[in-house]
């Protein structure tokens, strides 16, 4: 079996059997295919890249070519046990109505994410006056696909706003898993479990 | 199966029926021409019906009778091919209203002895699966394992999955629509008005003279040019001259483009009848699958069961994209397992015809997953 990302794999942990799944940007299917294998789950994607779609297919997965800013609309409310949205978020064009349709269609919400106050990104920005280019994130200003950078302070501020529950969450330093302290400050990437009652 | 006289290439046969049809007629007695490949298994369960487009045929993987040429989908079936006769039993036949054996206009009406001509009764899409279906039951073949169809093929999976969910566990439609856009219907409509002008059309009591050719292949000239691209057609032809230096300032084919047309034309009349033309324009015109259901597409999917794969070609304007991704709406709507993907090819509608690799990628593991399940 695949060695799934760490984000993923964090997702894929928590994913209950036989669950029905939307992965929205699910890439080539990698998370889908490990959730239908070990989950049993009933695992669909959507992903805006041809060809990762193409590859998905092929492997048996439902998978749609669609845009996560134009295409959730038509997906009903809770109509799958988890709706995934991994590395994602900072693309959208508008993550907030991204995030609305993923707590409306999913009963629960896996969302993950670069943080964008890392400290390695804060001392990039501060001290080299350049917008950081890092392990994470490896684009330059004018070719990043990530347009909508948040961090986890600012993340946590949108779901009180938004009166989404956290479930559980999870942060990453590297490929460890690292404590909530400072997670703002420390950690590369979040992982959220989300509920919106 | 064995010694089966029901299954094998080129297969006629003649049932009772009747067909219900959607303008509340019944039609009867109903004439089919089909051909299988593959043998059926034990269960039943390896069945797919490939379903053809407007001017297509039941020999999709044979040698056409008339032109000599090759089946028009063996790049998709065949020995190692993505519907492969080695694991499924494939069935394919001519749609009603059609002229390769199936009832049509160009049948005779046993009433009269006579050709049916406009006394044919106009079909819709459905009418033709409804059709098929009375084969298939003939064949003992209550589930398919898979319903695949290009372009008005499309219409037609699309219409088993809504007609019949519980028989159809995959449906693979490619290049195709829920609906005939207005543009779709003009085209249409100038093609049959080319038909219907030419004189020795007569009302469609041509048949045993000789047959409105000339309105027919201007028919199909027209049609021709929305199964191609801008950019096809550009890199193909240009604005280059036919075996000429010169312009001829006459009427002659002088680009190669008009001598193509032309060719397509002359050559389309040898093998297909006009009123059939008149009459399969019609149904796929009057082809608007929400409509029976309040114009909600997804009521038409609603709690069903099929497996759902959709192609669709970026430079398809026949069948673009957006009508391909106005299904899979429905069907998420639906909560139907679907998969969706628009290829990149240049040469338009025409594309699924084509050799397709990441097509047939797709197709394959898509049905495939449906066998392991």
């Amino acid at each position: 079996m695949t060695i799934l990302r760490p984000d993923l794999a964090i997702i894929a942990a928590e994913v209950r059997a036989n669950a029905r799944v939307l992965d929205v940007g699910c890439g080539d299917g990698l998370l889908l295919a490990a959730l239908r294998d070990s989950k049993a789950a009933d695992a669909r994607g959507m992903e805006l890249n041809a060809r990762d779609v193409a590859t998905a297919v092929a492997r048996g997965l439902s998978v749609v070519q669609g845009d996560a800013d134009t295409d959730l609309a038509d997906y009903p409310d809770r109509s799958f046990d988890y709706a995934i949205l991994s590395q994602t978020l900072q693309t959208t064009k508008r993550p907030d109505l991204v995030l609305d349709h993923l707590v409306r269609i999913g009963r629960e919400a896996f969302v993950s994410f670069p943080n964008f106050a890392q400290w390695r990104i804060r001392f990039a920005h501060m001290f080299g006056g350049r917008m950081p280019v890092t392990e994470q994130l490896p684009h330059r200003w004018y070719d990043t696909p990530n347009i909508h950078h948040v961090t986890i302070d600012d993340f946590r501020s949108f779901l009180h706003d938004r009166h989404i529950t956290i479930e559980g969450q999870w942060f990453l330093s590297g490929n460890k898993p690292r404590g909530e302290r400072f997670a703002n400050l420390l950690a590369q990437h979040a992982v959220f479990q989300l509920r919106r009652d | 199966m064995q010694g089966d006289t029901r299954f094998g290439l080129d297969k006629r046969t003649r049932l009772l029926g009747p067909v219900r049809l959607d303008s509340g007629a019944e039609f009867a007695p109903l004439d089919f021409a089909y051909e299988t490949y593959g043998t059926l298994n034990a269960d039943k369960s390896n069945a797919i019906l490939i379903c053809h487009a407007l001017t297509g045929d039941q020999y999709v993987a044979s040698t056409h009778p008339i032109t000599g040429k090759s089946g028009w989908w063996t790049r998709m079936v065949g020995p190692g091919k993505p519907i492969d006769p080695a694991r499924h039993c494939i069935i394919s036949m001519n749609v009603m209203g059609s002229c390769m054996g199936a009832s049509g206009p160009a049948s005779i009406d046993p009433a009269t002895g006579a050709p049916y001509g406009m006394a044919f009764p106009v079909i819709t899409i459905p009418d033709m699966v409804r059709a098929q279906a009375i084969l298939l039951q003939y064949l003992g073949i209550e589930t398919l394992e898979a319903v695949v169809g290009g372009s008005m093929g499309g219409m037609q999976a699309l219409s088993w999955a809504a007609l019949y969910p519980e028989r159809v566990r995959s449906a693979v439609i490619i290049a195709s629509t829920a609906r005939h856009s207005a543009q779709n219907i003009a085209f249409h409509e100038v093609g049959r008005q080319a038909i219907m002008a030419d004189p020795r059309w007569n009302n469609g009591a041509y048949y045993g003279r000789e047959a409105p050719a000339s309105g027919l292949a201007v028919a199909r000239m027209a049609a021709h040019i929305t199964y191609l691209s801008e950019a096809g057609l550009t890199e193909k032809f240009g604005r280059r001259l036919q075996n000429r230096d010169a312009k001829s300032f006459g009427f002659d084919a002088d680009f190669q483009v008009e001598s193509y047309l032309r060719y397509q034309g002359l050559s389309f009349v040898d093998r297909f009848d006009a009123n059939s033309y008149l009459y399969i324009t019609r149904a796929m015109d009057y082809f608007d699958l929400a409509e029976p259901h309040d114009g909600i597409l997804a009521k038409a999917f609603a709690r069903t069961r099929t497996r759902f794969c959709l192609i669709s070609f970026d430079s398809d304007w026949l069948y673009p994209t957006a009508e391909s991704r106005r299904i899979v709406h429905a069907l998420n709507a639906a909560g139907a397992a679907a998969s969706f993907v628009e290829l990149s090819s240049p040469f338009g509608h025409d594309s699924f015809l084509l050799d397709a690799p990441e097509m047939n990628r797709i197709v394959d593991g898509f049905l495939r997953a449906g066998e392991s399940r």
